[in-house]
């Protein structure tokens, strides 16, 4: 499909031009046997789950980041780890995926294109396939640049059963590498900072991370992924529903310098910046080695580590601060504002 | 990170805090050194010590600056400190201080057609009396976070169709930069660019609070920042007329507790001097560039009210005659009136004054965590994460914890 020109209410007409688009750009990007059968639904032999495990997952999430594209990935790279993130925390085998488009007219063809690329790539590497999916153009102001709903099923083994509400006194928290980095690396990308950073959005699948967690300690006891509200908003969650307290150490928290630099020049707090590739995990202290031992061997968990635990109490998240004081991580009233001074 | 972890080493810290402990127990013979325990432990029995001992009431000190409540809070160190020093969390929260009739007249001026109303990110949530910045801009408004207000110029010069104002907030730390925004715009002969402008000043808000009758402080940290623009001169009068001693002191958690320190120890010598713990940025004569600008472009105002301090007489800065172009007070003719705000705040049960002023604890106002809490803001203190009530909102909640 010649990739020139942009979008336009055309393509979304239901007429020629989005039989183009939708065959000849998107579906050839994400091409596979069971999008090839070209029906109004994508049709799943359930054998094949049943084989896999005793439960479904299922879940969807919309993508609305600007700007479309930053270091380390764009709104595809997102909108598919993200949803195959988003099965994996739930011990699910992430399998199929649906993709919804919201075009606003006068997005440039190139730029959609790279961005069916991105989210291909991301599918093949993640081991998911999109299988069905709604393209609609909409007039310039009904939508920012491009909005993508996927939604995906996956299957989760037996025994497999992490919950909010399942820490316990005595266990470790662990995350698997540098926090806030997406958080970050968006703010930045906005160019409104005029900060010269180098920082990377961590977007990535999380699935054989927990693959790997599952097989070194079937006993995971919370399971989530930080995306919006960070850290902080995960933890607060767990504390919430288990009814424990978690102490935090601050020095144990793996944030990077230009990420820290960065939350000191705005005043903002990284535990609460989003991460796109981060999971935080609630395990009993017996088998936090092995589960450790087991992430490291995992790309996405080469950086694990501990970096607090849970004790008894009704409901907070405690940091102990690195200059020796103590101090509440209480869930954001809202966004992230930057101070005057 | 070079020149930012060397102001954080819990070392050094720890020394510090038993030299503070060390200086605190001279004064106070009968109060043991205290071991750690949780803060909210210490908190509490904070409370009691100074209802059981009227005659030994702990040291209460200052700390004027917002930045300075923050670092407060984030490090903990409240938690490190002897019972026998009270910390104080006084009005230097720009956003604190803002009557929600300014937040109204910034709705208003966002509401004109054709405006672009730019602002400090932490001013947006501020609740006016029909609705704050954020909810302006929900509702349709154009209006833009900006991190400099340079950055609002650059706006102006993008769009030269529409009227950009940038709502000029903040103590002398932030009055050189719109000062000279202001002049530079005059350079390039702007037409398009205003500033809508709610400055106040430092050493007079200071004077308000000194001779408040109810308050009984030991003496104060002074503002870092504010005081790299003015210098160490402009606090003279808090020591000689009100015989208060003073530190200025800088933001980073090693600074906060070596001005403790040094004001602790003035006051166990019997000293009473401006000291400058600062001294790596803040020069003796401040900043002669910035204040040059500042005079150039902005006066006193003869009478403004700021929230929780009243009427404060010479406080408040207004743009001069001469630049009344970039005004935007005169461009979208809005009467700078003394609007009463208390009876704005609608909710007669605030005491963000008694707050404000540090007479007060946060929690021992009546609508403290109830309908005021930082979801659901009424008094300006629970907006700001600088400010004391939203600060005790999410340190309190340790109370409840043992």
């Amino acid at each position: 499909m010649n990739l020139s020109g942009t979008i336009t209410l055309a393509h979304g007409s239901g007429g020629r031009a989005m039989h183009q688009l939708v065959d000849n750009l998107i579906r050839q990007t994400f091409t596979n046997p069971l999008l090839e059968e070209g029906e109004d639904q994508a049709r799943i032999p359930l054998a094949g789950l049943v084989a896999q495990g005793d439960r479904l997952a299922f879940t969807t999430d919309s993508y609305v980041v600007t700007p479309l594209e930053f270091p380390g990935g764009n709104i595809g790279t997102l909108a598919i780890n993200g949803t195959v993130n988003d099965l994996a925390v739930g011990g699910a085998t992430p399998l199929y995926l649906s993709c919804g488009f919201i075009i606003e007219e006068g997005l440039s063809l190139e730029t959609f294109a790279r961005i069916l690329q991105a989210m291909k790539l991301a599918a093949d590497e993640a081991g998911v396939q999109i299988v069905t999916g709604d393209t609609k153009v909409v007039q310039r102001g009904g939508a920012d640049k491009l909005f993508i709903n996927t939604a995906g099923v996956g299957v989760i083994p037996a025994g497999f059963n992490p919950s909010a509400g399942r820490a316990q006194p005595g266990d470790v928290v662990i995350v698997n590498g540098w926090l806030g980095d997406h958080g970050a690396a968006i703010l930045n990308a906005r160019g409104d900072l005029a900060l010269d950073a180098d920082i990377e959005t961590d977007c990535a699948p999380l699935n054989r991370l927990v693959d790997a967690m599952f097989a070194a300690c079937p006993d995971i006891h919370c399971l989530r992924d930080a995306t919006r509200g960070g850290l902080a908003t995960v933890l607060n969650e767990f504390a919430e529903r288990s009814g424990v307290d978690f102490m935090l150490k601050e020095e144990h928290l793996p944030i990077r310098t230009p990420v820290r630099g960065m939350c000191e020049i705005l005043g903002l707090d990284p535990l609460y910046l989003a991460n796109e590739g981060k999971l935080v995990a609630v395990v009993p202290l017996t088998a936090a080695q092995a589960v450790l031992t087991a992430m490291k061997r995992i790309p996405a968990g080469r950086d694990a580590c501990i970096i607090g635990e849970v004790v008894e109490g009704d409901g907070h998240v405690v940091l102990q601060t690195a200059f020796g004081g103590e101090r509440i991580v209480d869930m954001l009233p809202g966004e992230q504002l930057p101070r005057i001074c | 990170m070079k020149y930012i972890d060397e102001f954080r080493d819990p070392a050094k810290a720890k020394k510090l805090v038993e030299e503070i402990h060390k200086l605190a127990s001279g004064m106070f013979p009968s109060t043991p050194l205290r071991e750690r325990t949780s803060p909210v432990a210490e908190r509490s029995r904070s409370q009691r010590s100074r209802r059981e001992h009227t005659r030994s009431q702990p040291l209460q000190i200052m700390e004027f600056c917002g930045g300075h409540t923050h670092t407060l809070f984030k490090y903990g160190i409240e938690s490190m400190l002897p019972d026998t020093i009270e910390m104080v969390h006084g009005p230097g929260c720009p956003v604190c201080v803002l009557p929600m009739a300014r937040v109204d007249d910034c709705v208003a001026i966002a509401e004109q057609p054709g405006v672009i109303f730019t602002t400090f990110g932490d001013a947006m949530r501020v609740p006016g009396t029909r609705k704050s910045l954020l909810q302006a801009k929900a509702d349709g408004c154009d209006v833009r976070m900006v991190y400099s207000p340079m950055d609002a110029l650059a706006i102006a010069r993008k769009n030269p169709d529409r009227e950009v104002v940038f709502f000029a907030l903040g103590f002398e730390t932030t009055m050189p930069s719109t000062a000279l925004t202001l002049l530079q715009a005059h350079r390039e002969g702007l037409k398009n660019f205003s500033l809508f402008c709610n400055h106040i000043t430092t050493p007079a808000t200071m004077r308000a609070i000194l001779t408040d009758p109810d308050l009984r402080l030991d003496g104060f940290l002074a503002p870092g920042h504010v005081s790299m623009v003015i210098g160490a001169q402009p606090y003279d009068f808090v020591t000689r007329d009100y015989h208060k001693p003073l530190v200025i002191t800088g933001f980073e958690p090693l600074d906060i507790l070596q001005a403790l320190w040094m004001l602790v120890k003035q006051i166990a010598e019997g000293r009473c001097e401006v000291e400058n713990q600062y001294a790596r940025i803040v020069p003796q004569a401040g900043n002669t560039a910035g204040l040059n600008a500042i005079h150039e472009v902005y006066e006193t105002r003869e009478h403004s009210e700021f929230r929780g301090l009243g009427n404060i007489g010479d406080a408040g800065i207004q743009i001069r005659e001469a630049y009344a172009a970039y005004d935007a007070e005169k461009k979208f003719g809005i009467p700078f009136d003394a609007a009463p705000f208390d009876s704005a705040q609608g909710a007669g049960s605030l005491k963000c004054a008694e707050v404000l002023r540090g007479v007060m604890k946060p929690w021992d106002c009546p609508a403290f965590g109830k309908e005021c809490n930082p979801q659901m803001p009424l008094g300006a203190l629970m907006v700001s994460p600088e400010g004391s009530c939203a600060a005790y909102y999410a340190y309190g909640k340790l109370a409840k914890r043992s």
